[in-house]
């Protein structure tokens, strides 16, 4: 297994490492690096319109960062589309990529079929319910891929303690990060532990990955991208940017269980077709991190769920009570 | 781009409109990135970081912040005999606390402060960027001040220490930029005291004493005499009972209470008889009670102001005409009043329309905006060329 703490400290970034956007640009201008930004909507009028408004002013006219600005929806009851179209995007049902092929709905869907529909050598996924956003939510995920060649992927995590009383702060993702995702990666895929928000939904990725991996197109697709991308490259493909504060609307505890339902079905779907699931022998190491200062640490905590016997197949128990074996 | 005479500007005016379309994502990003950030009166250091990184990005010289807190950027002019000073000031009523998320539609903004005054700062860091593609160079110097500590207790304190201290030569003309309302064209102050009275029931109160064993009866009785109060009706004045707050329940008699109000009047020895008629007032009640009534008078302004035939009075007007916006001419009490005791020639103008003013729920038109902002660039050419006198 790599060694989670060297890649902590070598593949962790914080946005603010990535201000300088002049340079960003130069450099993506001098590798003819070509990057397309998808956001996925479902009834998202309320705050599609901020997002382009801020991506178009800053990174696409001020710092030609983006060349490309796309939204992908599902089919929108509300006015999504109207509003992101008067903003100035592209805009595309999902129904109407590649129309020959079965129709489908799910987020999943339309991160897949941005691959078709986008041009970019780099595709951005920001999720279209962000409503502090802010450039960094863009820059702070595609500037590792453009300053290294060996980074493939780059996953957002967000909440830096910037106010923290001295001390260690636990680094947590969300609930179902924390209670499925995390105990399960412990115990079957130990490395993804390293990243730290596993599903966040605002990721950069390269073309030749994209291409390369399987949708699901519901809630299983930031999992399996990371079981896949992981499988495929190795942990070193991956990078994760802190983007510091990310507020959207929370989801109520019965959302997580539906979510949690779609994330188990592809994790052992994936850990079944990677044979991973029937070892006899998996690892009893928990994996958390904690916030130190500037840096992540690894905490890791062994639980071993030792089982006891039926009592009945005690002897001192047999013999107080006059059991028969 | 350069206009022969004024004419030539007006004739050019419905073209210039439409392509301040071309400015939507600018300046609704600023509008965006300045109203996200709180700034409530005395800590508008945010914001002002903010708006001083953009001058800076636009390449303006002199952009600082002043030992005020003002965020301050020059566009140097090609002469710079002259000074043109706008104005946009960056404090909200708005707390801190308060979630100042801001919510963006097809055709308006939503957010606390989003009118006042996000936009007008919005269109004040918007405006190096709007000069520069149109082409338009200027032959004096155009200072951006984002002003801080203006409203409330603030007392204009960020501007009025711009004006005493500033080093430029000559600064010939002011506009402030207001969010709301498109077409207010405000070019004089009235005069103005604002202040606030405390009730307070003492601690050990002796309750067989006459009086009233409540802070609210007491300010009552206070706000009963003030209504009292005869008012001239020329010179036209008015007091304002604006606020009101005190006790904390049902079942608990009010240990405190608070009025906020405002004199106005068009004559400044009205507004100070007016002034010692509370301080009177004040004092009888506080006799009668046993209660402790404290009076704050925090701001002041003189009346003052360009007349309605002032050269630059007139040229706003006939670019409002052009654009097709009804002036409404109404007296100022914000920043403009720092600018008349200064004897600067100034105006107050709107940007767009707006709603639920003050409110959290406050919102603009983004439509309008285009055609305040027009007005605002070409009022600034107008000056500029000299054709407002």
């Amino acid at each position: 297994m790599a060694d989670l703490q060297q890649w902590i400290d070598n593949n962790t970034y914080h946005h603010s490492q990535f201000w300088d956007l002049e340079k960003l640009v130069r450099e993506k201008e001098k590798q003819n690096i070509r990057i397309s930004l998808c956001l996925p909507t479902l009834n998202e009028e309320k705050t599609v319109g901020k997002e382009l408004i801020i991506f178009n002013s800053e990174l696409v006219n001020r710092y030609p960062l983006i060349d490309e600005i796309a939204v992908i929806d599902s089919g929108s009851d509300d006015n999504t589309l109207e509003v992101a179209k008067s903003f100035g995007a592209d805009t595309y049902l999902a129904d109407d990529i590649l129309p020959n092929i079965e129709k489908k709905k799910g987020k999943g869907e339309n991160l897949w079929k941005a691959i078709y529909q986008l041009t970019g050598d780099i595709i951005v996924y920001v999720d279209a319910d962000i409503s502090n956003i802010h450039p960094r939510f863009v820059y702070g995920l595609v500037a590792p891929l453009i300053y290294r060649n060996d980074i493939k992927y780059v996953k957002a995590f967000y909440d830096r303690p910037l106010a923290v009383s001295g001390g260690a702060r636990s680094s947590g993702g969300g609930r179902v990060t924390e209670i499925l995702i995390r105990p399960l990666f412990s115990l079957f895929f130990p490395e993804l532990t390293a990243i730290i928000q596993p599903l966040s939904g605002e990721y950069a990725v390269r073309r030749e990955v994209l291409e390369q991996i399987a949708f699901p197109i519901g809630y299983g697709v930031e999992t399996s991208h990371l079981i896949d991308v992981h499988h495929k490259f190795g942990l070193e493909a991956f990078a994760q940017t802190d983007l510091d504060k990310r507020v959207h609307e929370n989801q109520p505890t019965q959302a997580l269980g539906k979510m949690s339902f779609g994330i188990l079905q592809t994790f052992i779907k994936r850990s079944k077709a990677l044979g991973i699931i029937d070892k006899a022998e998996h690892e009893k190491i928990l994996r958390q991190f904690q916030a130190q200062e500037d840096h992540y640490q690894q905490l890791k905590m062994e639980i071993v769920e030792f089982e006891r016997p039926p009592m009945i197949t005690i002897p001192e128990y047999r013999e107080k009570f006059g059991r028969e074996q | 781009m350069e206009y022969k005479d004024f004419d030539d500007l007006t004739n050019h005016l419905p073209g210039l409109a439409k392509k301040m379309r071309d400015f939507k994502d600018i300046l609704l990003a600023n509008l965006i990135m300045i109203g996200e950030n709180p700034a409530p009166t005395f800590h508008e250091e945010q914001r002002i970081q903010f708006i001083v990184d953009r001058f800076t990005e636009a390449g303006l010289s002199e952009s600082s912040v002043d030992d005020a807190g003002n965020g301050i950027g020059v566009l140097e002019g090609s002469e710079g005999e002259n000074s043109i000073l706008i104005n946009a000031h960056a404090d909200t009523v708005f707390s801190d606390k308060i979630d100042h998320t801001l919510q963006v539609l097809k055709n308006t903004v939503i957010g606390p402060g989003v009118a006042d005054n996000s936009l007008g700062l919005a269109v004040l860091v918007s405006i190096p960027l709007i000069l520069d593609e149109l082409d338009i160079k200027l032959k004096n110097n155009l200072i951006l001040l984002g002003g801080t500590k203006s409203l409330g207790r603030g007392n204009l304190e960020g501007i009025r220490f711009f004006l005493e201290n500033n080093h430029f030569s000559n600064i010939s003309a002011g506009l402030c930029v207001e969010g709301v309302e498109l077409g207010r064209l405000s070019y004089s102050s009235i005069g103005m005291l604002r202040g606030e009275i405390t009730c307070t029931v003492p601690e050990s109160y002796d309750w067989s004493r006459f009086g009233d064993a409540s802070a609210i009866l007491t300010l009552n009785e206070v706000i009963n005499k003030i209504n009292d109060t005869r008012l001239p009706s020329r010179p036209r004045t008015s007091i304002i009972m604006g606020s009101i707050s005190g006790g904390t329940s049902f079942n608990t008699i009010a240990r405190d209470a608070t009025l906020g109000f405002e004199v106005r009047s068009e004559s400044e020895e009205v507004v100070n008889d007016v002034g010692n008629t509370i301080k009177s007032i004040v004092m009888e009640v506080t006799s009668k009670t046993g209660d402790h009534i404290n009076l704050d008078i925090f701001a002041g302004r003189s009346p003052g102001g360009i007349p309605y035939a002032h050269p630059l009075n007139e040229c706003v007007r006939k670019i409002m005409k052009s654009l097709n916006i009804k002036p409404r001419l109404a007296p100022s009490t914000s920043e403009l009043a720092a600018f008349i005791d200064k004897k600067i020639p100034a105006l107050t103008l709107g940007i767009t329309t707006g709603d639920h003013i003050n409110k959290k729920n406050e919102s603009i038109k983004i439509d309008p905006a285009f055609t305040g902002l027009a007005q605002l660039i070409s009022t600034i050419i107008a000056i500029d060329g000299g054709f407002c006198g």
